[in-house]
């Protein structure tokens, strides 16, 4: 294992592990989700479902953007202060009884959550649903070990059965009805009653045979954290089907895998916390289950725990003043519920675990822009992500910020201009200075010549050449005025100013 | 501040705000200089190409009492990014001159209805008509209902409720060109509202917004139109709707 330098940003992600980067670029695989009308129905009805009890459970707190506030100082301030209070957490932890591992990559994590796991000779681990595992590609390493990881999570058992990637940062198949569900669990659950209806009560009981057997017999039990707290060294679990407390209780180990950023200073920051994140994210008051654990409790829980605090990117996202305000995202999902454009697309086209808005300033970040060159353009920068959001990330800023990023990015990398930036540049140059501006309005006016139409008809530019042709496979353009605003000003009123 | 879209495509917009503006009793400068606010530049991650067109926006408005534009895009770049552009490239003195001259600048509507106190125009326009809150004006700027208020006082006009309003319509700038589908998918569903409004007009507080809605409509002959709030105030019984005599025999 390397060592961690606290304060100094590391690596980004590294390639060829994990789940962070996609295959294609997101327009080419937003194309693909936005011709598939089941889909599209599943996405469009769950996140209109779930934007609506947000809004009428947040409407139900006076203070909601107090708490909102406050929610943003607090992360604010433990990223200001993370290298000391990582420190803090691993003293607190080690002092109840727990193990404290660093690791400063998926790569590393894997190693270490494999190695843990194989000390204790088991072949079969039970998982609480986590984000930072599915980040990691942690299933994928320890199937390579030979060790079966089986997610309990309900909706995470419907992606792992349907050999499916999740979709959503909190309800990972909700690109599923229950149809599909039922045709899954026929197809991939051994022991299922072949009578399964698609009702959700009988899905739901039909998961609950399968999974219990599974809790009864693993001895290892795999977990994230929503929070962890650095002055008690207690740790964290916020969930809704109690699958997550039936493996946070019964294995005889527990490794929880947590992303550094999960940190909050001390055990009153959850109240805000804890009424941020169920409104939130399930648009519930109060979440279901809430799981707290600080060190081992001789004869209560389990009895050795390991805690693998993960970078993966994340000092680095630190470092930068503009982007690390990605770290303060407590993983609600508000954001992917009101995007316009995730709701039609969906989360697989983001091809990063971590889809929606979030997503697109947070995975470029992690893996470094040029991986994910095209997340920050996938957002029409509307800003009802940054409305939605209960620790209140300027998402649209960042997206910009991003944006800049990956132009320079391209401009340092490659001698040779991409035909955008040609044209910004052409663009700059022209507009800067009036009369260079003037000149390039009397050219436009060439596109006069494009319109079609005529016999009464009102004439519109429906075909546009080159790059501009993406605006005309579905709307028109109006044709150039004979004079522009500037023209008929100096006609009618002259030279003054 | 006309804005550079107005300026080349939608002169019309910019002859009304100045229409309205005289016929409320004011006097309305069009300072010759002026060309783009830089919002595509550094929307599209050009930031360093912004640089000079902020600098040049902030020399040409920096004389002004007060700025207007027709666009609630346009003055949210003037708001909230054309000082952090400046602070970027370590320029502080032309970040404060951004500031300064930010807190000097209106969107149409809120010039109108929190600076000059007014919400009846005096205008007439006899259609049924549907209003698009513009994500930067509802979100960036927050207008809230201003647009409708002023919208409300005009005499003919028949206001119908657009469903689900305060969706984007998936323009986004260069979003339609980059994400065209995702973009047309977001316009198809802006479209269907509209129609189903009954509207025979679309109004927005922004060309751009309404160059994609009306885009869309024209590419469907949809038979609805896409016109900017300045026009339907600049509208007067005796007047009628603003077009430039020269456009209608080009």
């Amino acid at each position: 294992m390397s060592t961690v330098h606290l304060g100094m940003p590391g690596p980004p992600a590294p390639r060829g592990v994990g789940h962070l980067r996609g295959t294609e670029t997101f327009p080419v695989a937003a194309g693909r989700a936005l011709g598939d009308t089941q889909l599209r129905r599943n996405i469009a009805n769950a996140t209109a479902t779930i934007r609506d009890k947000r809004l009428r459970v947040v409407a139900e707190l006076p203070d909601w953007e107090q708490l909102r506030d406050a929610g943003r100082a607090l992360k604010a301030q433990t990223m200001a202060r993370l290298p000391e209070l990582l420190v803090q957490l691993e003293e607190q932890v080690v002092t109840r009884g727990g193990n404290v591992h660093w690791a400063r990559d998926a790569v590393e994590a894997n190693a270490i959550v494999t190695r843990l796991v194989q000390a204790t000779g088991a072949d079969e681990v039970v998982k609480v649903k986590s984000m930072a595992t599915q980040e990691i590609g942690l299933n994928e390493a320890l199937a390579q070990a030979g060790i079966a990881a089986w997610e309990t999570d309900l909706a995470e058992l419907i992606v792992q059965l349907g050999h499916d990637a999740p979709s959503h940062i909190l309800v990972p198949a909700i690109h599923r009805n229950r149809a599909e569900i039922r045709e899954i669990f026929l197809r991939e659950m051994p022991d299922v009653d072949p009578a399964l209806t698609d009702e959700p009560r009988a899905v739901a009981m039909a998961a609950r045979r399968h999974l219990r057997a599974k809790f009864l017999s693993a001895r290892v039990a795999i977990s994230g954290a929503n929070f962890g707290v650095a002055e008690t060294g207690t740790l964290g679990v916020v969930e809704s089907e109690g699958n997550g407390r039936m493996c946070l209780t019964l294995p005889q180990t527990l490794i929880t895998v947590m992303g550094i950023e999960k940190l909050v200073p001390t055990w009153q920051d959850l109240e805000v916390f804890l009424q941020l994140l169920p409104r939130s994210s399930t648009g519930e008051r109060m979440n279901p289950y809430t799981s707290t654990w600080s060190g081992v409790t001789p004869g209560d829980g389990p009895q050795e725990l390991h805690l693998v605090l993960l970078d993966n990117g994340r000092t680095r996202v630190l470092a930068d003043e503009h982007g690390r305000e990605a770290l303060h995202c407590i993983r609600c999902s508000a954001c992917l519920n009101v995007c316009p454009v995730y709701e039609r697309t969906g989360g697989h086209a983001y091809g990063s675990v971590y889809p929606g808005p979030i997503g697109a300033v947070l995975s470029p970040q992690l893996t470094g822009v040029e991986d994910n060159a095209s997340l920050p353009y996938a957002s029409t920068l509307c800003g009802a992500c940054y409305d939605a959001c209960p620790v209140k990330i300027d998402i649209p800023s960042m997206l910009v910020h991003l944006r800049n990023e990956q132009t320079e990015e391209q401009r340092t990398s490659s001698r040779i201009p991409t035909a955008e930036a040609l044209g910004m540049a052409a663009a700059s140059w022209a507009m800067k200075d009036p009369q260079r501006y003037r000149a390039a309005q009397r050219t436009s006016r060439l596109g006069r010549l494009l319109a079609r139409g005529g016999d009464g008809e009102q004439r519109r530019i429906t075909r546009l050449p080159g790059l501009l042709s993406g605006w005309t496979t579905s709307r028109d353009l109006p044709v150039p005025p004979a004079r522009t605003f500037r023209d008929w000003w100096l006609a009618e009123r002259g030279g003054d100013t | 501040m006309i804005t550079c879209l107005a300026d080349t495509l939608y002169p019309d917009v910019g002859r009304a705000t100045v229409t309205l503006l005289e016929r409320l009793g004011h006097e309305v400068v069009f300072p010759r200089g002026q060309t783009c606010c830089g919002q595509m530049h550094v929307n599209t991650g050009y930031q360093r190409d912004a640089l000079p067109l902020v600098r040049h926006s902030v020399a040409v408005f920096g004389g002004a009492d007060v700025v207007v534009a027709p666009s609630g895009s346009c003055v949210g770049s003037v708001r909230h990014q054309h000082a952090a552009v400046a602070r970027r490239f370590g320029d502080h003195g032309l970040a404060r001159e951004a500031e300064e001259v930010a807190s000097r600048t209106y969107e149409l509507s809120e010039l109108l209805v929190d600076v000059l106190g007014v919400s009846d125009v005096g205008a007439y326009y006899p259609h049924r008509v549907t209003y698009h809150p513009t994500c930067h004006s509802l979100r960036v700027l927050q207008v809230g209902d201003k647009p409708l208020r002023l919208l409300r006082e005009v005499r003919g006009l028949e206001l119908v409720e657009l469903p689900a309003a305060e969706a984007c319509c998936g323009f986004g700038g260069t979003f339609a060109v980059k994400n065209s589908a995702t973009s047309t998918a977001m316009l198809a569903d802006k479209m269907h509202n509209v129609l189903s409004s009954q509207a025979e007009v679309c109004t927005a507080g922004d060309s751009s917004c309404l160059m994609h809605i009306g885009g869309g409509l024209s590419r469907l002959r949809a038979g609805v139109q896409a016109v900017h709030l300045a026009e339907i105030l600049a509208s007067t019984q005796q007047a009628g709707r603003m077009a430039d005599p020269q456009q209608a025999r080009a």
